[in-house]
């Protein structure tokens, strides 16, 4: 018989795994409640800015008016690491619907199921989400055929231009091909000796929103193979884009002049960015910098475009790298039924997302908010609608690693841009490499 | 001498009242045992609670697959091939951790022990140097970051403007990874008032007649520094150092607050923290745990490097110690 100190160990084992396990259970929510019965639910959203949280707050009163059995309790400026946080450790005041300002969690929330499947409420309640909502904005909230979010407004990308820097520099239109990008990038850009002092535009993957994956979007480029596997090294698109952005770079002074002027920026949403302050001609942005724009009264005049596109895919001129927020209801809400109410509500009725998206200068998300005539007649804001149809307009695809393969992606990408990569091909395959092993281990 | 109880020796007291004595004893001894664990009790609790409990939860759930969502899965070594096979990111964190506990433990040791000598050695103005050194340490460290970052900003900052009228191209500082980690340590060099309180102590703590023996031995201001100062100063420049070591290899805000200033990007509830920048130069292993644990909730992985940064921690921890023990027990 061993002796009480040898005996005890297994009993402790037991304990300690049984503990541990035990702080591993996740909590459980239900869509067993009456959605007709008094309820008070949690909606944490992103928006903290005054006249966004007015908006936001004037939608859920719009919703309670129509429902007076539903409370709301808004909770704003909340980070997707704390909606992450919050739903994975659970309790009684986690929310109940949640929303998120980038698409690029959506496989995450998918997959690990922390975002109920709305599916089944979108069957109970006859909404035929294919005809409500644009296909592309569908597709970047579901992963592996669960439909775990819904657009809650897009974000549409494009390019601002200063028209007095085009006027002295005799171009009369924005450009439409890379060829021309690169072309009107050289002349409006003004060098004192080696320094550039204004660049037509900045290719520098660092700046502000010029993320690779957003550029990369005009040339229409696919991520994964129909296995879910990394194709970056074997999408020829892949190489031509980093071939255009350098250059475009060099039209400029090159990589680590265009970097020096980057660094002398101010804060993106400053009076001292670089577009304000006239050291960029022509910026990659979203539709929100309009309405910041009209605001802030710049000293030049300026316009909006669709940001060119490869010249052998000329024909796909007007897209634009598109993302959104989107909205989803907690796992561990006890209250999905409601949850879904108030959801279905900001997402899918047409006036409420009209109202939404001229309140607040976003893309609505749905068909026939799209083309509603009540929309913002602003010239600025309708361009970034034209590219928000636009049927070339591309989203990330969601992953279940959530946005560490467009991490990965752009890292590369920064090494590639600084000419420290080596081997195009070697890299590339390596990355491909790395988001497939990233996959995994967030599988397995 | 009286047999000690706690040795466990049994009084050697034939006869019948023998069994009687044995139970007395054993009461005796559980009784002693309660009293030392009801002693030791709040420490117990604590460590247990704090430390035991959280390094068993790590080492069970870096063999688990585990989202923080569903039930954890064993998934045997494949959390630990994870991380030292296929995550890029892992060799940069570990090497920027070590290069900042190698030269900012280094540089703050040395700085400290400068300072200390400087301000016991003045003879007027004590008070107001050992003020403008020791402020610096109560700025909070965001703060600090935020302000060396705008200082040493290459276009716009002060620091530039200066070195240029002097004729100096000055560095990119944290949009350089060349110089992003010096430029860490600087601000770190910066903050040296805790230190420089402690060498202080510890140097006006040496005894005055060693330094008047060594000076009737003809010894000069080196000699005396290395035979006299630093053998009594040893103990507290090794106390620095290991818990410099142990915080250096927590090092998280300051590179993270001046990465994010530096890239120029805002931070917004849509937007997810990359450490790192430029090009990796500042990601830290303990960034690099809690992006893997809260931002992507790879537990399993998260506390592999957890159990790496502790295994690391220990083993400097004790090789210092155990210097420590040779080196006084040389002078012993």
């Amino acid at each position: 018989m061993p002796p009480p100190r040898l005996r005890a160990w297994p009993a402790v084992l037991l304990a300690t795994g049984l503990l541990l396990s035990g702080c591993a259970n996740p909590s459980v929510g239900s869509a067993d409640d009456d959605p007709d019965a008094p309820v008070t639910l949690r909606f944490w959203h992103g928006w903290s800015e005054p006249g966004e949280v007015k908006a936001i707050d004037k939608s859920v009163e719009r919703f309670e008016e129509l429902h007076p059995n539903i409370h709301v309790e808004t909770t704003g400026n909340v980070s997707d690491a704390t909606v992450n946080q919050a739903l994975r450790a659970g309790g009684d005041k986690a929310p109940d619907v949640v929303s998120s300002f980038t698409t690029n969690n959506v496989g995450q929330y998918c997959d690990s199921g922390m975002w109920a499947d709305l599916d089944p409420f979108l069957k109970k309640s006859g909404v035929d989400k294919k005809k409500v909502f644009p296909s592309t904005l569908l597709d970047y909230t579901r992963y592996e055929g669960t439909q775990c979010a819904l657009p809650l407004l897009a974000d549409a990308f494009g390019l601002y231009y200063n028209k007095d820097a085009f006027a002295k520099a005799g171009i009369d239109r924005p450009p439409r091909t890379m060829s021309e990008f690169a072309e009107d990038a050289a002349k409006l850009t003004e060098r004192d000796g080696d320094r550039v002092e204004r660049a037509g535009f900045m290719p520098n993957f660092r700046l502000y929103q010029n993320s690779p994956d957003r550029l990369f979007a005009q040339w229409g480029p696919r991520y994964f193979d129909q296995d879910g596997k990394a194709r970056l090294a074997e999408e020829p698109l892949t190489r031509q884009f980093y071939r255009t952005m350098k250059k475009l770079s060099d039209a400029q002074g090159g990589y680590a002049a265009l970097e020096r002027l980057r660094q002398s920026f101010g804060d993106e949403m400053s009076r001292q960015s670089g577009f304000m302050t006239g050291k960029l001609a022509m910026h990659l942005d979203g539709e929100w910098r309009g309405l910041m724009l009209q605001e802030d009264e710049p000293d030049f005049d300026w316009g909006v475009a669709p940001l060119p596109v490869p010249d052998d895919q000329a024909d796909t001129y007007g897209r634009g790298y598109l993302t959104g927020t989107v909205a989803g209801i907690a796992h561990s809400s006890t209250h999905q039924n409601a949850a879904w109410e108030l959801l279905r509500f900001l997402t899918t009725d047409t006036e409420q997302v009209v109202s939404f998206a001229n309140a607040i200068h976003n893309v609505p998300s749905t068909k026939a908010a799209l083309t509603s005539p009540e929309l913002d007649a602003d010239p600025a804001f309708r361009t970034f609608l034209r590219i928000a149809r636009n049927p070339h307009s591309q989203a990330l695809p969601p992953s279940t690693t959530g946005g560490m393969y467009v991490t990965a992606f752009q890292d590369f990408s920064y090494s590639v841009e600084a000419g420290k990569a080596g081997d195009l091909g070697a890299g590339l395959r390596e990355l491909d490499r790395q988001i497939d092993a990233d996959t995994l281990q967030a599988k397995n | 001498m009286a047999p000690s109880l706690s040795s466990g020796t049994r009084p050697e007291t034939p006869g019948p009242t023998a069994p009687a004595s044995d139970a007395r004893l054993r009461r005796k001894r559980r009784r002693d045992r309660l009293r030392t664990i009801g002693f030791l009790s709040p420490w117990l609790v604590g460590f247990s609670v704090f430390f035991g409990y959280p390094l068993a939860a790590t080492v069970y759930f870096s063999f688990m697959h585990y989202n923080q969502i569903k039930q954890p899965e064993f998934v045997g070594l494949r959390n630990w091939s994870y991380v030292f096979t296929q995550m890029p990111l892992f060799g940069p964190a570990l090497w920027n951790t070590l290069w900042l506990v190698v030269v900012m433990v280094a540089l703050r040791v040395v700085f400290g022990v400068g300072i200390g000598l400087l301000v016991t050695k003045l003879k007027s103005g004590v008070g107001f140097f050992r003020t403008a050194f020791y402020v610096p340490y109560l700025a909070p460290p965001v703060a600090a970051t935020v302000a060396f970052v705008f200082l040493l900003n290459p276009a716009t900052g002060p620091v530039n403007e200066i070195l240029s009228a002097v004729g100096i191209d000055g560095p990119n500082w944290f949009n350089d990874p060349a110089w992003a980690k010096p430029s860490l340590v600087m601000l770190s060099l910066w903050g040296i008032g805790d230190l420089m309180v402690i060498f202080m102590a510890a140097l006006l703590d040496v005894p005055k007649e060693q330094y008047e023996a060594a000076e009737l031995d003809g010894a000069g201001a080196l000699t005396k520094f290395r035979f006299v100062t630093w053998p009594n100063i040893t103990p507290i420049v090794m106390f620095a150092v290991v818990t410099g070591v142990v915080q250096t290899m927590q090092y998280y805000t300051q590179a993270l607050v001046a990465g994010k200033l530096a890239s120029g990007v805002t931070i917004g509830p849509g937007t997810v923290i990359q450490p790192g920048y430029p090009d990796h130069s500042t990601i830290t292993v303990p960034q690099l745990v809690y992006q893997l644990g809260f931002q992507n909730f790879n537990t399993g992985a998260a506390c592999v490097l957890s159990l790496v940064l502790f295994a690391i921690a220990m083993a400097v921890t004790m090789l210092l110690m155990r210097r420590r023990s040779g080196l006084l027990s040389a002078e012993d």
